[in-house]
């Protein structure tokens, strides 16, 4: 039996007095990244014209290089919240709530770790160094 | 996990039918949602055939034609029969209304008549609301001072001060906004629901409390306010036309802005 109060059941634990942070760097990410994506856009747009040694050239230019790893990283943080926010929503099961929440950090990190690496390494070492 | 499909005992079958009357000329039909708990059975759609002619313009009038000349066993909510009192809430033609200011003629061809969804039900189109209620109570819906009131007067509001409260005070708690948001369904456990958070923004927003920043420490949380996703269902239901998302986005906007 639960004799806990209504009122009790609503409170529940209180507030976690957070959630702002993740919310409006939800937010700002979202919005620097409407500029990215339509200057990647239009670059992957003529890429099927563009030759191997052109793309890399392209890759090595240092505005293409800065901007490539800020959508990369910034596309991946932003993955990141809003996967978070999909398992708050749907997952009730604690832990695989727990798992989920470390799993999307780990797996996210990972890929941006990797895909900087490749861009960089194309940057400084070359395809073929 | 979220549950998506109808626990076994909650499908609903077809139910009874009522035919119109002998004699009667304009015909409505109209599909009600049956459930009691005591009798063991699955929920049923039972069918009523209405003479219009008889019938007052609201669906309300045809749930109360309905329960005084066919089935006396039908249970709903209502009271003041002009959209004040928010007891009518229920689901008409798939969209979470008050039956007592839906006019039939507005309905479509075949009127379908539910509870509020996503909530216990009690009986018929009778959902339980004491955790809608509850957290209701959870947020203070009074004002809470510090300061006592002047000794010779009333607590004063300049109009400008009072028409901030304008599109919050005339919310009637018929819960039509919080039982058409998904993430209510999904976690209405914890997340507070659009009614809720538009009446917390009620006494956030009035000049005369003086206790806007423990009421903002009470929502900042990822379940009680930020389960909410900018859905507008709230919004796009509302009986009495208020904006319970734009009460929610100028709370995330105060939880910004006292961080600058």
């Amino acid at each position: 039996m639960n004799y806990q109060t209504p009122l009790a059941r609503a409170r529940g634990l209180g507030s976690a007095r957070q959630g702002s942070h993740d919310w409006w760097q939800q937010r700002v990410s979202a919005v620097a990244l409407v500029p990215l994506s339509l200057w990647l856009a239009a670059y992957l747009a003529i890429l099927p014209e563009a030759t191997h040694a052109e793309v890399v050239r392209w890759i090595s230019l240092p505005w293409n290089t800065i901007l490539l790893l800020s959508f990369i990283l910034l596309s991946l943080f932003h993955a990141m919240l809003g996967l978070q926010v999909v398992i708050e929503d749907y997952i009730h099961n604690d832990w695989m709530k727990i798992l989920g929440m470390l799993g999307i950090k780990l797996i996210t990190a990972f890929l941006a770790l990797s895909t900087a690496f490749s861009v960089l390494r194309i940057v400084f070492v070359g395809v073929h160094g | 996990m979220a549950d998506f499909t109808l626990p076994k005992n909650s499908t609903v079958k077809p139910g009874k039918t009522w035919p119109a009357r002998a004699g009667a000329k304009r015909i409505k039909r109209v599909e009600v949602y049956r459930y009691d708990p005591e009798s063991g059975e699955n929920p049923r759609v039972d069918v009523f055939e209405i003479d219009l002619d008889r019938c007052a313009p609201m669906v309300l009038d045809a749930l109360l034609l309905i329960k005084n000349e066919i089935d006396p066993t039908l249970a709903f909510r209502r009271s003041c029969r002009e959209g004040v009192c928010g007891s009518c809430s229920m689901n008409i033609d798939g969209q979470n209304t008050l039956a007592c200011t839906k006019a039939i003629d507005d309905c479509n061809e075949v009127i379908r008549i539910y509870p509020l969804p996503h909530l216990q039900v009690v009986k018929d189109l009778v959902p339980d609301m004491t955790h809608f209620y509850a957290q209701y109570a959870s947020i203070k819906p009074w004002i809470v001072t510090q300061t006592p009131p002047p000794a010779d007067r009333e607590r004063l509001q300049s109009k400008e001060e009072r028409s901030k409260l304008d599109g919050l005070v005339e919310c009637i708690l018929c819960a039509c906004c919080s039982t058409s948001c998904p993430s209510y369904w999904w976690n209405g456990d914890r997340y507070l629901g659009p009614a809720v958070l538009l009446q917390s923004y009620r006494w956030i927003a009035d000049s005369r409390d003086e206790t806007t920043g423990e009421r903002l420490d009470e929502l900042e949380d990822p379940f009680k306010l930020y389960r909410c996703h900018t859905i507008m269902n709230c919004t796009d239901t509302c009986p009495k036309g208020l904006n319970p998302a734009k009460a929610i986005a100028e709370i995330k906007k105060l939880l910004v802005e006292r961080q600058k």
